[in-house]
C-alpha cells in the first residue's frame, strides 16, 4: 500500500520536474503555430533550430564557450595539482593558516566580487577577452581541496618504492599521485565544465562583443532583443545552447551522478 | 641552490622517512603553492578588501578622483528603500528555498534510492535541471509564466480560472523566482543524500523493524540523525548559492515589478554596471561578504567537528 503511494507520489514529482523541458522540447520541434497548441498530430520541424542558428552568431558563442571551459579546466587542474601536493605531502610553517586562506574561496567566490574583479581586469587591460571570463577562476579553492584529500590517502610506501627507483619529487608526483587520482581528477573536471559552461552573470558583465561572449551570454542577448522573435526560435536556441552538456549527461548519467557524489563528499 | 637528486636519493638509505632537510622542503611547499596562492590573492583577497577600502570612499566621476568619505555611503544605504527590500526578498527567497528544496532532495533521495518502477526516468528527471544553464532555463519558466499562452496560464484555463500575470505582479513575482529555484537545485541536492543513504547498512532498518519500529520511527530516530552530516553540508551550500545566483532575476524580472524580486546581488550588479555608482555598489557588497563570512564561520566551526571523528 505505501510502496503503491510512493510510487504514485515519485512520478507525479517526476512528471513536475520533467516537464519544463517536456515543454521546451515540445515548442523547439514545432512550428510557431503550435508552441501553445498541445495536439499530437502537429507535424515535426527542425526550422525554429535554423532560424535560430541563423539569427545569432551561435557558432562563434559554441567556439568561446569551448574555448573558455578548456582553458579553465587546464589551468584548474595544473594549479591545483601543485598547491594540493605541497598541502598534503610538505610539512613547512603557516601551512595550516594558508590552507584556511584557500578554504575562503569556498563561500566569497569570485561571482559575488564582481564590482572589484572588473576594475582589476580594466587595470590589467584584458577586459572583454575570453582570459578575462576564466582567470578569477584558475585557483580553485575547491579543487584544491579536493585533490589534497586524495593524495593525503595515497599512501607514503610508493612515494618511498618511487624515491628508491630514483624518481625526484616532480617525478613522483606525475608518476604516483596523479595517476592514482584519476577518478577525482574526472569528477572534478565534469563540475568544473558544466559550472563554467552554464556561468552568466561574470562572463555577461566583462564581455562586450560577439568574439567573446560565451553561450549564456549571447543566448541572453539573443532572447532579449524586442524584435518580437517567437517563442519556438527562443526555445530551440536554448535548446542549443544547452544541448552539449545535456546529451553528455544522457550518454555518461551514471559518471556524471557518481561524479557529483565523488565532488560533494568530503 | 643544490639539485634534489642526491638528497632524496641518499637520505632513504639510512632512513625509511624519506624526508627532505625541513628548510628545502619548506621552500619546495611555498614554490608550488605560488602560482595558485598568487591568483588567490589577486582575485579573493585582495578584491574583498578593496571592497571594504571603497566602501569608505566616493565614486570617481570625470576628472574628480575618489576621496575618503567616511561613512557617508553606509548612511545612504541605510535610508536606502531599495537596499532593504533587496535584502528582505534576499532572506525571505533564503527561508523558503533552503527549507523546500532541501527536504524535496531527501524525499527524491529516498525514493529514488528504493526499488520504485521507472527508477532510472525519475533520477534523470530530478536530477536534469542541475546541468542546464540556468539562463536556459529561466527562459524556459519565463515561456511557463506568460500571461494567457504560458504553460500555467493554460492549465488555470481548464479548471476555469482566470490569467495571471505571474511575473508581473508584486506578489507573485518573487516565488516564482523561488519556484525555478527550488526546481533548479533540489535534484542537485538529492545526490549528496543518495550518496549518504547508499552508506546506511540495510541491517540497521531490519534491526530497527525487529524492534517494532515502524517507518515513520525509523526515519526520524535512525536514518535523519544518521543523514546529519550531509544535511549540513546542503544547507551550507544552499545558503551561499541563495546569495549568489541571480542569473534568473536578470533574465525573468529584472528585480521587477518596483523592485518586489530584486534580490541583493543583482541589486549590486545594477548599482555597480548600469547607475555605475561603484562605491554604493562595493558598500553593498560589504553587507554580502558580512553574510557569507558568517556563513564561513559556521563552516569551519562544523568542519572542524568532523575532522575530529577521522
Amino acid at each position: 500500500m505505501t510502496s503503491k503511494l510512493d510510487t504514485l507520489g515519485a512520478w507525479l514529482l517526476g512528471i513536475v520536474w520533467f516537464l519544463p523541458l517536456a515543454y521546451a522540447v515540445w515548442a523547439a520541434f514545432h512550428p510557431p503555430a503550435y508552441s501553445t497548441h498541445f495536439d499530437l498530430t502537429a507535424p515535426l520541424t527542425l526550422r525554429n533550430f535554423a532560424a535560430a542558428w541563423h539569427a545569432a552568431p551561435f557558432a562563434r558563442y559554441f567556439l568561446n564557450t569551448f574555448i573558455l571551459v578548456t582553458m579553465v579546466l587546464v589551468a584548474q587542474f595544473i594549479l591545483s595539482t601543485l598547491a594540493a601536493y605541497s598541502f598534503a605531502r610538505f610539512e613547512f610553517r603557516g601551512r595550516d593558516f594558508v590552507f584556511m586562506l584557500v578554504l575562503l574561496q569556498l563561500m566569497i567566490m569570485p561571482d559575488v566580487l564582481i564590482v572589484e574583479n572588473y576594475r582589476m581586469m580594466s587595470w590589467l587591460g584584458v577586459r572583454d577577452t575570453i582570459f578575462s571570463v576564466g582567470l578569477p577562476y584558475f585557483a580553485s579553492a575547491f579543487g584544491i581541496f579536493l585533490l589534497r584529500q586524495t593524495f593525503k590517502t595515497v599512501p607514503r610506501e610508493l612515494e618511498e618504492a618511487a624515491r628508491m627507483e630514483g624518481a625526484n619529487r616532480w617525478q613522483v608526483l606525475m608518476k604516483v599521485y596523479v595517476p592514482l587520482a584519476k577518478p577525482i581528477y574526472v569528477a572534478y573536471g565534469l563540475v568544473s565544465v558544466s559550472y563554467h559552461w552554464n556561468n552568466f552573470l561574470w562572463p555577461l558583465i566583462i564581455t562586450n562583443s560577439v568574439e567573446t561572449r560565451p553561450l549564456t551570454v549571447g543566448l541572453q542577448v539573443f532572447a532579449s532583443t524586442d524584435q518580437g522573435i517567437d517563442w519556438s526560435v527562443i526555445t530551440a536556441a536554448t535548446l542549443l545552447s544547452a544541448a552539449p552538456l545535456l546529451v553528455a549527461f544522457l550518454l555518461f548519467q551514471r559518471q556524471f551522478v557518481q561524479s557529483f557524489m565523488r565532488a560533494g563528499i568530503r | 641552490m643544490p639539485s634534489p637528486r642526491p638528497i632524496a636519493s641518499c637520505v632513504p638509505i639510512n632512513n625509511a622517512g624519506a624526508r627532505m632537510k625541513p628548510s628545502l622542503n619548506a621552500v619546495y611547499g611555498w614554490l608550488l603553492l605560488l602560482p595558485a596562492m598568487v591568483l588567490l590573492a589577486a582575485f579573493t583577497h585582495y578584491p574583498a578588501l578593496a571592497t571594504l577600502w571603497h566602501s569608505f570612499q566616493s565614486t570617481p566621476k570625470g576628472n574628480r578622483p575618489a576621496v575618503y568619505v567616511g561613512a557617508d555611503n553606509y548612511i545612504s544605504m541605510y535610508q536606502d528603500p531599495v537596499f532593504w527590500q533587496a535584502l528582505w526578498n534576499n532572506l525571505a527567497y533564503a527561508a523558503i528555498t533552503i527549507p523546500v528544496s532541501v527536504a524535496l532532495a531527501l524525499v527524491m533521495a529516498l525514493w529514488v534510492n528504493r526499488n520504485l518502477a521507472g527508477r532510472g526516468f525519475l533520477r534523470m528527471a530530478y536530477f536534469t535541471p542541475t546541468v542546464l544553464p540556468m539562463v536556459a532555463v529561466a527562459n524556459i519558466w519565463l515561456f511557463f509564466y506568460t500571461p494567457q499562452y504560458g504553460l500555467l496560464d493554460q492549465i488555470a484555463h481548464v479548471f476555469g480560472l482566470s490569467s495571471t500575470n505571474w511575473l508581473g505582479k508584486r506578489d507573485t513575482a518573487l516565488p516564482a523566482l523561488m519556484m525555478v529555484t527550488i526546481w533548479k537545485e533540489a535534484g542537485f541536492f538529492m545526490i549528496f543524500y543518495l550518496a549518504a543513504l547508499q552508506q546506511v547498512p540495510p541491517s540497521l532498518r531490519e534491526a530497527a523493524m525487529l524492534e517494532g519500529a515502524s517507518r515513520w520511527q525509523y526515519f526520524w530516530r535512525v536514518l535523519l540523525p544518521l543523514l546529519m552530516p550531509t544535511t549540513l553540508f546542503v544547507l551550507i551550500n544552499a545558503l551561499i548559492n541563495a546569495f549568489r545566483l541571480v542569473d534568473h532575476v536578470l533574465v525573468m524580472t529584472k528585480g521587477g515589478p518596483d523592485n518586489a524580486s530584486t534580490l541583493l546581488l543583482f541589486y549590486i550588479y545594477e548599482v555597480g554596471f548600469s547607475y555605475w555608482d561603484t562605491a554604493y555598489a562595493a558598500t553593498l557588497s560589504v553587507v554580502l561578504l558580512a553574510i557569507l563570512s558568517i556563513t564561513a564561520l559556521i563552516k569551519f566551526r562544523w568542519l572542524d567537528r568532523r575532522t575530529h571523528y577521522q
